[in-house]
């Protein structure tokens, strides 16, 4: 029995979120690879809503390195990410090109099921934290409660 | 007026060499690493990160390190160094209702689904110096845990649903870019949203404040108030693909204000809001109040003269990059302006003299 592997965007932001040194102690090494896009860092404008749900406006920018690579095999590769590690941006790039070979079903056992669980284990606790400080009123019934 | 001046180099560099001894202090003393900036004075990068309108923590921690802890110093830096980069693309509107809260109140509604979750906050805290943390070493014990937190929903949907608040219309249309365009009067709601969330938190605060005292009519109730992270997706032009490629942490606050109505139209209450980029629930709060009270043409409120319903008087003075520049470029050399005001002075007195010689 195997989960459903992730699909590519799911795979690409978990590679994108996970802690570059966590990344790289997952993938150590990489396959010969060539650059068809080398690591650049530049900006992307986040944008919010008017009300939360409104229309969109500009809030503010991030940082983001993005980088593409072609693997020997000629799977090509992308990935963008948080913050200007450009070893980050190109390991990124290439798991993503590998994750797109046969070589799939493996990786996504040894690196982005561990990443997917980690990253779920780090909001379970905030999460844990959180509710630690709810408040309880002794005289009524929260509505999730009934 | 400006004239070249020249001269004074060797000065400069002698003050600038003096300036990076006085930035690291008493050498006995360890040095800050930035890392440690990142993590012990996170709201102070929070704000660097917010007014300097670029979300990255280590170049805010550096800058405030840069900047020997002046902050508008450092928002500077940030302003300038976001100059440099190439701008990739624009993410997808960050959701807010699916942030995953570490604070979540409101003011209106005591009992609510999801619950007041207080979060890491000063509240009800008692103000006093805490003499333990000056002793250094003392290991935090950890923040205790329970059970998760389930879905948050948002407040102002309660009163939306019932059609007791303004509705928020929905659009996707791409919405201007004050850092693309000189910001034009009148601004649309989206633009102002644009020059507040970066805009001083000291000089939103008052004006804030300025409302709430009686110069301009808001009567606001913090509807909701909620502090977390959201993701950010981003399309990736190449394939098509919308990925979620990092978490930043946002303040918002809703606030539900007073109301409009007609003879066609049922009374409803009316929306301010505000979101700051890091944990700073003064400033959300601070401008979904001066939102609520720049959009009185819209909801045909009548203009009381106050600062804060003033766009123009709001917008082109909440920006402290162009503040202090233009504030501080009075202390470079005037020397010509000055020479002949100056003169003038002298003329007028010489011919008051005579005047009254004679």
């Amino acid at each position: 029995m195997s989960a459903p592997l992730p699909t590519r965007a799911e795979a690409m932001g978990l590679l994108a979120r996970a802690r570059p040194e966590t990344l790289a102690e997952l993938a150590p090494d990489l396959p010969g690879h060539t650059m068809l896009r080398a690591p650049e860092t530049g900006a992307v404008m986040v944008q919010g809503r008017q009300g939360g749900t409104g229309a969109p406006f500009n809030l503010g920018e991030m940082t983001v390195t993005r980088c593409a690579v072609r693997l020997e095999c000629g799977a090509i590769g992308h990935a963008w990410v948080q913050g200007r590690d450009k070893g980050h941006a190109r390991r990124a790039a290439v798991l993503d090109a590998l994750l797109q070979t046969d070589r799939a079903a493996e990786l996504a056992a040894a690196i982005l099921a561990p990443l997917a669980a980690a990253e779920a284990a780090s909001h379970e606790a905030q999460s844990r934290r959180a509710g630690a400080t709810r408040v309880e009123f002794f005289t009524m019934v929260r509505g999730e409660d009934e | 007026m400006y004239v070249a001046v020249k001269g004074g180099e060797q000065a400069i560099d002698n003050a600038h060499a003096w300036l990076a001894e006085s930035r690291r202090g008493d050498v006995a003393i360890p040095e800050l690493s930035v890392a440690q900036i990142r993590e012990q004075m996170a709201l102070a990068v929070g704000r660097v990160m917010a007014e300097g309108s670029l979300y990255d923590a280590d170049l805010a921690a550096l800058a405030i390190k840069q900047a020997r802890g002046d902050l508008i110093e450092a928002i500077f830096l940030i302003r300038a160094y976001r100059t440099t980069l190439p701008r990739f693309g624009a993410s997808r509107p960050v959701d807010t209702g699916a942030m995953a809260a570490i604070r979540r109140i409101s003011a209106t509604y005591k009992d609510l689904p999801g619950g007041q979750v207080l979060g890491p906050t000063f509240d009800y805290t008692h103000r006093l110096l805490d003499f333990a943390l000056a002793a250094e070493g003392a290991a935090e014990s950890p923040a205790p845990q329970a059970a998760a937190l389930g879905p948050v929903p948002r407040v102002t949907g309660f009163l939306d649903r019932e059609g007791l608040i303004e509705p928020e219309p929905a659009s996707d249309a791409p919405p201007p870019d004050l850092t693309r365009e000189p910001l034009e009067l009148p601004a649309s709601r989206a633009l102002r949203l644009q020059s507040l969330a970066r805009g001083d938190e000291g000089f939103l605060l008052s004006l804030a404040y300025s409302s709430q005292r009686g110069f301009g009519r808001t009567h606001p109730f913090v509807g909701e108030l909620r502090i977390g992270e959201v993701m950010v997706e981003v399309e990736i032009p190449e394939l098509g693909l919308s990925v979620a490629i990092g978490a930043i942490t946002l303040t918002e606050c809703e606030t539900v204000n007073q109301f409009t109505g007609s003879k066609t139209q049922p009374a409803q209450f009316t929306r301010g809001y505000g979101l700051v980029m890091g944990q700073s629930e003064r400033k959300a709060i601070a401008m979904s109040l001066v939102d609520r009270a720049l959009r009185w043409q819209e909801l045909g409120e009548e203009d009381t003269g106050a600062p804060v319903q003033d766009q123009e008087f709001v917008l082109m003075h909440a920006d402290n990059i162009q503040a202090t520049g233009f504030l501080e470029h009075i202390k470079l050399p005037h020397y010509v302006d000055f020479q002949s005001e100056l003169e003038l002075v002298r003329r007028l007195r010489a011919g008051a003299a005579q005047e009254a010689a004679e």
